[in-house]
């Protein structure tokens, strides 16, 4: 559809004056300005990488795969990570954990394989986000290099021992649940879980402190 | 006509139906959860997700509801019955069932391979609270190690619905599985040293409403929201399961009955759930290639398809009979069958058409087993001994075409007599169709062309090689034992390669335009009169009996 010319507003552009159209104060204006920069120094150059940067503690840098209080890996291979990852870049494959060892006695499954191929990843963290069990955990190691693309694919034992490197460090801390497994295979010792949905405010069982008092 | 009333709708059912509310229910479009209850089984009333209101409209009518509340799979539905599932009281009733259902599951959805499908899940969501209010240490019961060697019971996550118990008991006869105990301490078992071991063990699976039994060989292999199903039938044997395949990625990880009341029920045996590992195996063929004196000529499809053609265009001069031979497999689908049939017809009017080998093995297994392993009355399901899919379907295709069937049996002697000089096969047997012993006999044709999806002793001798695809890889169509022409349908991708047989078989015989199922089922409807039924074009998800006479107005096909 054509614009109707009732629409359309023109406008001009001011005529100059005299000093403006010899354009004497804008060069003024801007030499005023270098000027200030001249004698205003506050240096942001950062001597990376003699000086390290100081990152923030939310900082999403390579993965991490965290271990519990028996040093096993604490992932249980649920795949959450793997299907919440926009960028597929998370590869499992799950295994039944070995049901005569005492070591893995109180766990069902376990990842056979882990890998995460750290060039396909986007660092959005939702990984870190979907994981049921606190296992999977982004550092603030930025600066990952590597020769080959086989390199840069990290598997299990790789992420464990970016875990170990990381775990005592400084603006790396286990976040969450430090050392057990979180509520999902928690047997013995479950929280009452909080309400996922919103508790209707007639429903007064649901808000007492304890369970069968209904105050 | 009856009419129930369910929350306030009137559904009308069939005056000599023996209906529950639940059933009843689902006619009005409503659901009622449930666990236990299953339409194939005995009810038990046990698990209490499917109380509701029932009440009666009196002839004058007035409404009298029965004060308290009770399990709709147990109360049978007449005229005048009253349902409601959903007020307050119904709600309410289910909340708390489910929050006991709960008290002792353990939260493990993470690590449980049910998650995704489970009721326990779907029925929390959509019925229950969302939060559990027991600030005790849950009773968790030990998994077994040991029930069976194709499944698995994790105890704990057992809800004591006993569909598994009733089915052993009921459907296979065998009587494996039962309740110990009583009580909280109450759990699944077998009977010590008589493990779940019937060839029917693996619906146990898919009965079971959450993660306590699962699938040894699906154990751990997928989370079921990445896998993508596809409505199929099992070629297992001639009984024709509907079944759905579930594929991701094109890797198939496992088989599934689809419920057909016309094909086999809701069941289907261990031999089919298990028996489709041959569609990754190693002696796959994948490579079409055109031999001549123990010399590979070429390896591409367009070179051997089009060499293909120029050698057989040659075999129209031969006017003898029998000279050229074309074996038809019962694992072919019916589609196949008939643009060979047509293909090798037209080629040379002579050609004589057979039927491949027809495997069988024993005899019929009827289920369910009395203590004896005979089996009792009256039969719920049948293992049939035919181990083909579509014997009816391709040989209706072979008596249009020439009037008779050949077996494969008298095609062998007439090439020990010297007498064949051609032979096409259509093969797809994964158990293999030839032994080495009537291989040698192969060794007198002048021309040998063998497609199909295993290497095998004559795919070593054949002068053309044409891998095809496994049943989960093609679209096409088979006729069961009882004359019921089911769909298949294309679940995956065959290895790079394979191609469909029907595309083969299509480009072969010069059509214009791509292999389309639906267009080729009205096509053969059309020529062949006892595959009339086929007209339809769309089998729909239960298919169609050949014996159904009604002409359906062909659908548009998108």
């Amino acid at each position: 559809m054509p614009i109707n010319p009732k629409d359309i507003e023109w406008v001009e552009e001011p005529a100059m004056n005299f000093w403006e159209s010899t354009y004497l104060p804008a060069v003024f204006d801007g030499l005023r300005t270098t000027g200030q920069h001249v004698a205003d120094f506050h240096p942001v150059t950062e001597f990376y990488p003699e000086q390290k940067p100081n990152l923030p503690s939310h900082y999403r840098g390579v993965h991490r795969l965290n271990r519990d209080d028996k040093g096993r890996v604490k992932c249980v291979a649920c795949m959450m990570c793997a299907t919440a990852c926009p960028a597929r870049c998370i590869d499992i494959v799950a295994q039944d954990a070995p049901k005569d060892d005492p070591h893995w006695a109180d766990r069902d499954k376990f990842p056979k394989s882990f890998v995460i191929d750290e060039l396909k990843c986007i660092y959005c963290g939702m990984c870190e986000e979907a994981c049921p069990v606190d296992s999977i955990e982004l550092t603030n190691i930025f600066d990952l290099t590597g020769m080959t693309r086989q390199e840069m694919m990290f598997d299990k034992e790789k992420l464990l021992s970016v875990f170990d490197q990381t775990k005592d460090t400084v603006g790396n801390p286990i976040r969450t649940h430090k050392g057990k497994l979180g509520h999902a295979s928690d047997f013995t010792d479950l929280h009452t879980l909080g309400p996922a949905t919103t508790v209707r405010a007639d429903d007064r069982s649901a808000k007492a402190n304890s369970a069968g008092v209904i105050e | 006509m009856p009419t129930v009333i369910v929350n306030n709708k009137p559904v009308e059912i069939g005056s000599s139906e023996k209906l529950n509310c639940i059933q009843a229910a689902e006619r009005a479009g409503d659901t009622i959860p449930s666990y236990c209850w299953h339409h194939d089984l005995s009810v038990v009333a046990s698990c209490r997700m499917c109380l509701v209101e029932v009440g009666e409209k009196k002839p004058d009518g007035t409404i009298a509801m029965q004060p308290k509340l009770s399990p709709g799979c147990q109360t049978p539905v007449k005229d005048g019955t009253v349902i409601v599932s959903n007020s307050e009281k119904v709600l309410a009733a289910q909340k708390a069932t489910l929050e006991y259902l709960l008290l002792n599951h353990p939260l493990d959805c993470p690590v449980c391979d049910q998650a995704g499908e489970c009721g326990l899940q779907d029925y929390s969501y959509n019925y229950g609270r969302g939060y559990s209010r027991l600030q005790e240490p849950k009773n968790i019961k030990p998994d077994k190690d040991y029930i069976g060697d194709q499944i698995t019971l994790f105890t704990d996550r057992c809800i004591m619905c006993t569909r598994c118990v009733r089915f052993t008991r009921e459907i296979s006869g065998t009587a494996e599985m039962q309740v110990v105990s009583r009580g909280t301490h109450e759990e699944i078992d077998i009977f010590p040293g008589e493990p779940c071991n019937n060839k029917l063990a693996g619906n146990v699976v898919d009965l079971c409403p959450v993660g306590a039994l699962c699938s040894k060989d699906f154990l751990y292999k997928q989370r079921v929201w990445w896998l993508k199903s596809k409505n199929s039938v099992c070629p297992g044997c001639s009984t024709g399961c509907s079944i759905t395949v579930d594929q991701n990625e094109d890797v198939l990880y496992r088989l599934k009955p689809r419920e057909n009341p016309q094909a086999q029920g809701s069941f289907m045996c261990d031999e089919g759930r298990f028996g489709w590992k041959y569609v990754q195996s190693d002696r796959r063929l994948t490579t079409p290639e055109q031999q001549s004196a123990g010399k590979t000529i070429s390896k591409d499809w367009d070179v051997v398809l089009s060499s293909l053609t120029t050698t057989l265009a040659d075999l129209s001069d031969q006017k003898k009979s029998g000279t050229f031979v074309v074996a038809i497999s019962p694992w072919a689908t019916v589609e196949e069958a008939y643009l060979l049939a047509r293909f090798a017809k037209d080629v040379n009017p002579n050609a004589r058409l057979a039927i491949g080998p027809v495997r069988t093995v024993g005899e019929d297994d009827l289920y369910p087993k009395d203590i004896h392993g005979r089996p009792s009355l009256p039969t719920k399901f049948t293992i049939r001994a035919e181990k083909c899919p579509n014997r009816r379907g391709v040989e209706a295709v072979l008596n249009h075409f020439q009037g008779e069937v050949v077996p494969f049996s008298s095609v062998l002697q007439e090439i020990d007599s010297g007498s064949v000089e051609a032979l096409f096969v259509l093969g797809g047997d994964p158990e293999g169709w030839i032994s080495d012993a009537d291989a040698a006999k192969l060794d007198k044709l002048k021309l040998l062309v063998v497609q199909d999806l295993l290497a095998s002793p004559a795919s070593g001798k054949a002068h053309f090689v044409l891998p095809g695809a496994a049943w989960a890889e093609k679209e096409g169509t088979f006729v069961n034992h009882n004359g019921l022409a089911q769909a298949i349908h294309r679940g995956l991708r065959g290895p790079e390669g394979s191609r469909p047989d029907g595309r083969i078989l299509f480009e072969l015989s010069g059509r214009s335009g791509l292999f389309h199922a639906a267009s080729l089922r009205r096509e053969i409807a059309s020529e062949i009169p006892e595959l009339a039924a086929l007209g339809v074009g769309d089998l729909g998800e239960f298919g169609v009996s050949l014996s159904s006479t009604s002409k359906t107005e062909p659908q548009p096909v998108g």
